[in-house]
């Protein structure tokens, strides 16, 4: 059992156990284990072909997994539990696949029909609404631009207010305009709580949205909050740039209180491995000064989801060498 | 979780309105039974009632032509109906909702059979109101033999509902729409030749045979939507045929 993030509701809307999926002799995934709580955006990184897509089709269902388990808002994956499933969740597909003949309101009705709901007008105005796309429902899909395709598609995604939103690789293609609204719009249903488990290979993304990530390359190499991972892959470091290189680094650094090891990347530019930076970057503006340095900066070195990322899949190809 | 009828229902009414904007429907739906209902009406007007074996082959000819019409028309509907919507991309979106492939392909196949029973039945109308109204007594009274209105009226339904099974059959195993349509096109045609067959007395024709020939074909129809099903793999569908 996992608790959300927010410690809502006691039980995980997604648990995944071990789940592998194979197509003959290649291998799309294998052995991934997580959790999601509820009310909680997680993020599933990885290169193009990692598994990604392939991980949502199955827990959409669309797939079956080759061996493991997994509980989607609490239903047990099976075949005969497809529906019942299908019925609690929803998925944005990279593609919106919207009928292009039809308009936007005859779109999201086929889906509300689709799903049984009842008060079919009012569902498709309120998924509209959440998207902005309200005056546009009589428009033809087919005269929509890329990016209001997809709020189309986001609309359609939240129609039966699903316990788990699947969410594939969704700005995907858009230009940075479109893509930015579509990232509000998914802030915002994270501020209300929905639960999204966000597929992406933009990093930046996943580290603006997603309180947890997890980096896929057909096994699951890393999970954990963004500042997390950072910390596990990174040892903490001040980065130091001075006018001019120092004559003698190694006198400089070399003994400092708090100071485990420096590197010295370009001239001019240091980075002192440190257990503490803000303990560590007053002796070491001392020690500059001491030195006659004039210092152009000391801060804290910032690794982004980026830089993790990078070193994993790095790593990773490095392993399967 | 049950058959549901609203789910069917959105697939068919979603279908309805997609035929009603796609030139290309709209065209399969009237040129074809234009032509052969031209086709008919040519043979109508050109017979002489000289002979009785010629008049009968001449009747048997138009009712044969009337047959095309809901033979012809949803095989060109269905075989676009599964990989039509996969090469759009809209098979996706509609598998992950809680719809079962039997609810999919029942919305699929009433999308087809309602349209062509509309318009193989007005045609026939016509047919018979044309030939009451102009033809010579003799050949109005050799149409409205009890057993080609018989005929008529059984096998319009009877062929489409063939027609669209294998048209749906064919395109979910299918990658590529225009294959799939020839494909379907000819796959059609097997019970229209027996028909074509009993048309032309190459076969006797009785009413007790064609009444056991719709039978069979009935049973056929019954299960072909069951044969379909099995065809429709989801995931092969979404896989492309890797899984």
């Amino acid at each position: 059992m996992a608790t959300g993030p927010h410690g809502s509701q006691p039980d995980a809307a997604l648990v995944v156990e071990h789940l592998t999926k194979r197509f003959g002799e290649r291998t799309a995934y294998e052995d991934v284990s997580f959790e999601v709580g509820y009310g909680e955006v997680f993020g599933f990184l990885g290169p193009n072909g990692a598994g990604k897509t392939t991980m949502v089709r199955t827990l959409g269902t669309l797939l079956a997994p080759t061996s493991g388990s997994a509980r989607i808002a609490g239903i047990p994956l099976a075949f005969e539990t497809g529906a019942a499933i299908r019925g609690r969740i929803s998925i944005m597909p990279e593609s919106p696949g919207l009928y292009l003949r039809l308009t936007v309101e005859e779109n999201l009705e086929c889906f509300a029909g689709l799903y049984e709901l009842r008060d079919v007008r009012e569902r498709v105005a309120t998924a509209l609404r959440a998207v902005n796309l309200t005056d546009r429902a009589r428009d033809p899909c087919g005269s929509l631009s890329k990016g209001l395709r997809q709020r189309v598609a986001l609309a359609r995604a939240l129609l039966n207010d699903p316990a788990v939103l699947f969410l594939d690789e969704p700005t995907s293609g858009l230009d940075p305009v479109a893509a930015r609204d579509v990232h509000a719009l998914i802030g915002g249903l994270r501020d209300r709580g929905v639960t999204i488990f966000l597929t992406t290979h933009r990093l930046e993304e996943a580290e603006r949205l997603c309180h947890r990530v997890a980096i896929l390359n057909t096994t699951l190499l890393l999970i954990g909050r963004p500042d997390e991972l950072r910390e596990r892959l990174f040892t903490q470091a001040l980065d130091v740039r001075t006018r001019t290189p120092l004559p003698d680094p190694g006198g400089v650094f070399a003994g400092l209180a708090g100071v485990s090891g420096w590197e010295q990347p370009t001239p001019g530019s240091y980075v002192l491995h440190v257990a503490d930076p803000d303990a560590a970057a007053p002796a070491v503006a001392r020690a500059l000064v001491g030195a006659g340095a004039d210092i152009l900066s000391i801060v804290e070195s910032v690794h982004s989801l980026e830089d993790v990322y990078l070193q994993l899949v790095a790593e990773d190809a490095e392993a399967q060498r | 979780m049950t058959f549901s009828w609203t789910r069917v229902g959105a697939i068919l009414r979603k279908e309805l309105r997609d035929y009603r904007r796609n030139r290309f429907v709209i065209f399969s739906m009237s040129a074809l039974p234009l032509l052969f209902i031209v086709l008919t009406m040519i043979q109508l007007f050109t017979i002489k009632v000289s002979s009785s074996p010629r008049l009968n082959d001449r009747i048997g000819i138009s009712m044969l032509y009337l047959l095309i019409i809901p033979t012809m028309v949803p095989s060109a509907l269905t075989a676009y109906s599964v990989v039509g919507e996969r090469e759009q991309g809209t098979l996706e979106p509609v598998l992950i909702t809680p719809i079962r492939r039997e609810e999919f392909l029942v919305g699929k196949a009433l999308a087809a059979f309602a349209p062509t029973l509309v318009i193989a039945y007005t045609l026939f109308g016509v047919f018979l109101g044309a030939a009451e109204l102009f033809a010579q007594p003799a050949v109005v009274s050799a149409i409205f033999e009890r057993s080609h209105v018989l005929v008529q009226l059984l096998y319009t339904p009877l062929l489409a509902g063939w027609s669209i099974w294998m048209g749906i059959g064919i395109s979910a195993r299918s990658t590529d729409v225009r294959a799939a349509q020839q494909l379907a096109v000819f796959a059609s045609l097997p019970p229209l030749g027996l028909v074509a067959l009993l048309s032309f007395n190459v076969i006797p024709a009785s009413v007790g045979l064609a009444l056991g020939l719709a039978a069979g074909l009935l049973v056929v129809d019954g299960f072909g939507w069951r044969a379909v099903a099995a065809l429709f793999d989801r995931e092969r569908l979404i896989t492309g045929g890797r899984a």
